[in-house]
């Protein structure tokens, strides 16, 4: 961890100035979680304000300032909070993760409870919003949906076959990720981190090496940073061929879905073969990695890359090309730059309705910071554009990739070191394909974890969807919500 | 669309060979008689279920469409609703949240019907085991026919499990196309 945080603990006054100042200096808010002191609880908040990133920490009995007019994405953060702790805050007082599994008193998070506590089961009725009108009639759909996809619920209110609102419920997937992390020493969690949600295992196994490598005040050597990011950039590669693939699909070309699948396993076979996994899980692990290359993977790592470009050269003008798609996806599920702002928004879709995030190019980052990525955007905010982000961004990958392997400093990729002192923290924060992931890491007595907080850039991203979605027909959703794809399970945990 | 011709002329066709079946796969004796199986030969309809996972098994539950594998060419599909299906396919811990609709989805599909359990999660619980948010593996809440172990495990053993549950592990009749 090498880019600045300033941790400050704050009263009431304090958190609700340090929002809104942050939110005055074009700040955003990253991520918010609750820890149980023992004896007494906590609220966090991480803002980002350019290049600053601020930690503040707010000790909490039961109620704590709402953030959420500040910043919307925090309301269904405070919401996890109040389910897992029983800290509150705003006025909505409906379960989001707790769906009748356990009672609104129970309180899983709180370290009087064992993990395997057996807690008496709650109600499992919601409440969604209404709309009334001439009319207005109600689709649900979920948890249990019709494609090979995660679970959760979507409540369209329509007019005809136009969206007048969506409420999204999630929790779906809910497994006490939050709870089972603290039974398991530093070491484990690594595993635990890289299985938060799959897609995304390189991404988080990378934040909670770096959270628990900043704890220990560890530096992990330079080839190890460097392999790294070459393991980040494949599973981007990875999973914008799929979405590419799949967003044809959903588009009425089918062709594309045949195409991108083929070349995305012709990606995850020569992963199995250099490195040993499909997906790359468990490759990176806390002081380095796990599988070093040779020449030998070196060299048909450039020919896979020179082998990819031409073809997704080739099916980018054919997509760019086809009036029948370009059809669905132009102007279909628009989130427009302002609106993005205000919810929050992160990542790929942020990118794709131009705003420069990227935790790539932020400074302090290495290997990034010599590597130096093109951040790839669009302005129009939908479909289209996030199609046109996934190319670029395959393509930039594909540059990376090349540069990682040509200039790959030597040495050891993996380097022991000693466990942090019980107490020590640390922050990882890495840009997966789909957004920014974090991991809060304090150390426990003993090599164990106290406390980790992962958190996915689907909990600001999620709510966006809602607004994206508005005014268009039902029909386009899945090509909307694919156009996201956002985690279930990374933000249910 | 000379392009577009152009590409598939170009990639060919990819698929690969079925694997074979493996009874040691069987998580107790086959449910479905030689008869059935018969009858239902690979004309198979699948549902699937993600009851809690990480999203890593769905990846690969994915790749099974995909030319390498192409499982559709072997007549097993997957379908929109289980009152289509013969075969759930089951991922992840069964959280708590998604127990209830996990239950009901079996509950829908009609007589003679198959469950085949997916991943180290789907067998045991995986890494999350059993907690106040989960219950852990796919046969603590739905009787299971076949479990398929691994992190996701990969499309060949996924299509190892699905033969074997639907051919009571007999080679002949699954393997080729």
């Amino acid at each position: 961890m090498s880019f600045i945080l300033e941790r400050s603990n704050v009263d009431e006054a304090g958190w609700r100035r340090a929002a809104e100042s942050a939110l005055q200096a074009g700040g955003r808010l990253a991520a918010l979680w609750g820890t149980d002191e023992t004896g007494s609880f906590a609220a966090h908040a991480l803002l980002v304000v350019h290049d600053q990133l601020l930690w503040i920490t707010l000790p909490a009995d039961e109620r704590y300032p709402d953030l959420s007019h500040a910043f919307p994405a925090a309301g269904r953060m405070q919401r996890a909070v109040a389910d897992l702790l029983g800290l509150r805050a705003g006025d909505d007082a409906r379960g989001w993760l707790r769906h009748g599994a356990w009672s609104a008193d129970s309180m899983p998070l709180r370290k009087e409870h064992p993990v395997d506590a057996k807690l008496p089961e709650g109600d499992p009725r919601y409440a969604f919003v209404r709309v009334d009108g001439e009319g207005v009639h109600e689709i649900p759909v979920g948890p249990v949906h019709a494609g090979i996809i995660e679970p959760g619920h979507f409540r369209f209110s329509v007019v005809g076959e136009r969206v007048l609102r969506l409420e999204e419920r999630l929790g779906y997937t809910h497994k006490g990720i939050e709870k089972r992390f603290e039974s398991l020493s530093l070491e484990e969690g690594a595993r635990l981190a890289g299985r938060v949600s799959g897609d995304s295992t390189v991404a988080y196994a990378w934040a909670y090496a770096m959270a628990l490598e900043a704890a220990a005040g560890a530096r992990p050597p330079a080839r190890a940073l460097w392999l790294r990011a070459l393991l980040l950039e494949r599973e981007r590669i990875a999973n914008h061929l799929g979405d590419l693939g799949a967003l044809g699909n959903d588009g009425g070309l089918a062709f594309g879905l045949a195409q991108f699948s083929r070349l995305k396993e012709d990606l995850l076979r020569t992963n199995r073969r250099l490195f040993g996994h499909r997906y790359l899980m468990d490759r990176v692990v806390p002081g380095g990695v796990a599988t070093d290359i040779d020449k030998q993977a070196i060299d048909a790592i450039l020919v896979e890359a020179d082998r990819l470009e031409e073809e997704l050269g080739a099916l980018r003008a054919i997509y760019y090309d086809h009036p029948g798609l370009q059809d669905r996806c132009i102007n279909c599920g628009r989130l427009t730059g302002p609106l993005a702002a205000q919810l929050g928004v992160v990542g790929l879709a942020a990118r794709a309705s131009g705003h420069a995030l990227d935790a790539r190019v932020f400074p302090g980052l290495p290997p990034y910071d010599e590597l130096q990525p093109r951040l790839c955007a669009h302005r129009n905010g939908d479909v289209a554009a996030r199609i046109v982000v996934r190319f670029e961004e395959a393509f930039e990958s594909l540059e990376l990739q090349r540069r990682i392997v040509r200039q790959l400093p030597a040495g050891a990729c993996l380097a022991p070191f000693a466990q942090p002192a019980e107490g020590r923290f640390g922050l990882g924060w890495v840009e997966g394909w789909r957004g920014e992931v974090w991991v809060v890491l304090e150390a426990g007595e003993n090599g164990r974890v106290r406390r980790c907080h992962p958190h996915d850039p689907s909990w600001q991203n999620w709510p966006a969807l809602e607004y994206a979605v508005l005014g268009n027909i039902v029909p386009d959703f899945p090509l909307i919500n694919k156009s996201f794809n956002l985690s279930y399970s990374g933000a249910d945990l | 669309m000379d392009k577009l011709l152009r590409r598939i002329v170009l990639a060919g066709i990819r698929t690969e060979p079925a694997p074979i079946p493996d009874p040691s796969l069987r998580t107790g004796t086959p449910t479905l008689s030689e008869d059935i199986l018969r009858l239902l030969g690979r004309a198979l309809a699948i549902r699937h279920v993600d009851a809690g996972s990480c999203n890593g098994c769905e990846l690969e539950i994915h790749a099974l469409n995909n030319p390498y594998y192409n499982l559709e060419g072997l007549g097993i599909k997957f379908v929109a609703s289980p009152r289509h299906a013969d075969l759930l396919l089951v991922t992840g811990p069964v959280s708590r949240n998604m127990e209830e609709a996990l239950r009901r989805t079996y509950d829908a599909m009609p007589e003679p019907k198959l469950v085949v359990a997916v991943g180290d999660c789907g067998c045991t619980g995986g890494i999350f085991g059993e907690s106040y948010a989960t219950r852990g593996r796919v046969s603590n809440v739905i009787p299971v026919d076949v479990a398929v172990p691994g992190c996701p495990p990969e499309p060949a053993a996924l299509m190892q499990a699905i033969l074997t549950a639907v051919t009571n592990g007999r080679r002949s009749s699954a393997a080729s196309r």
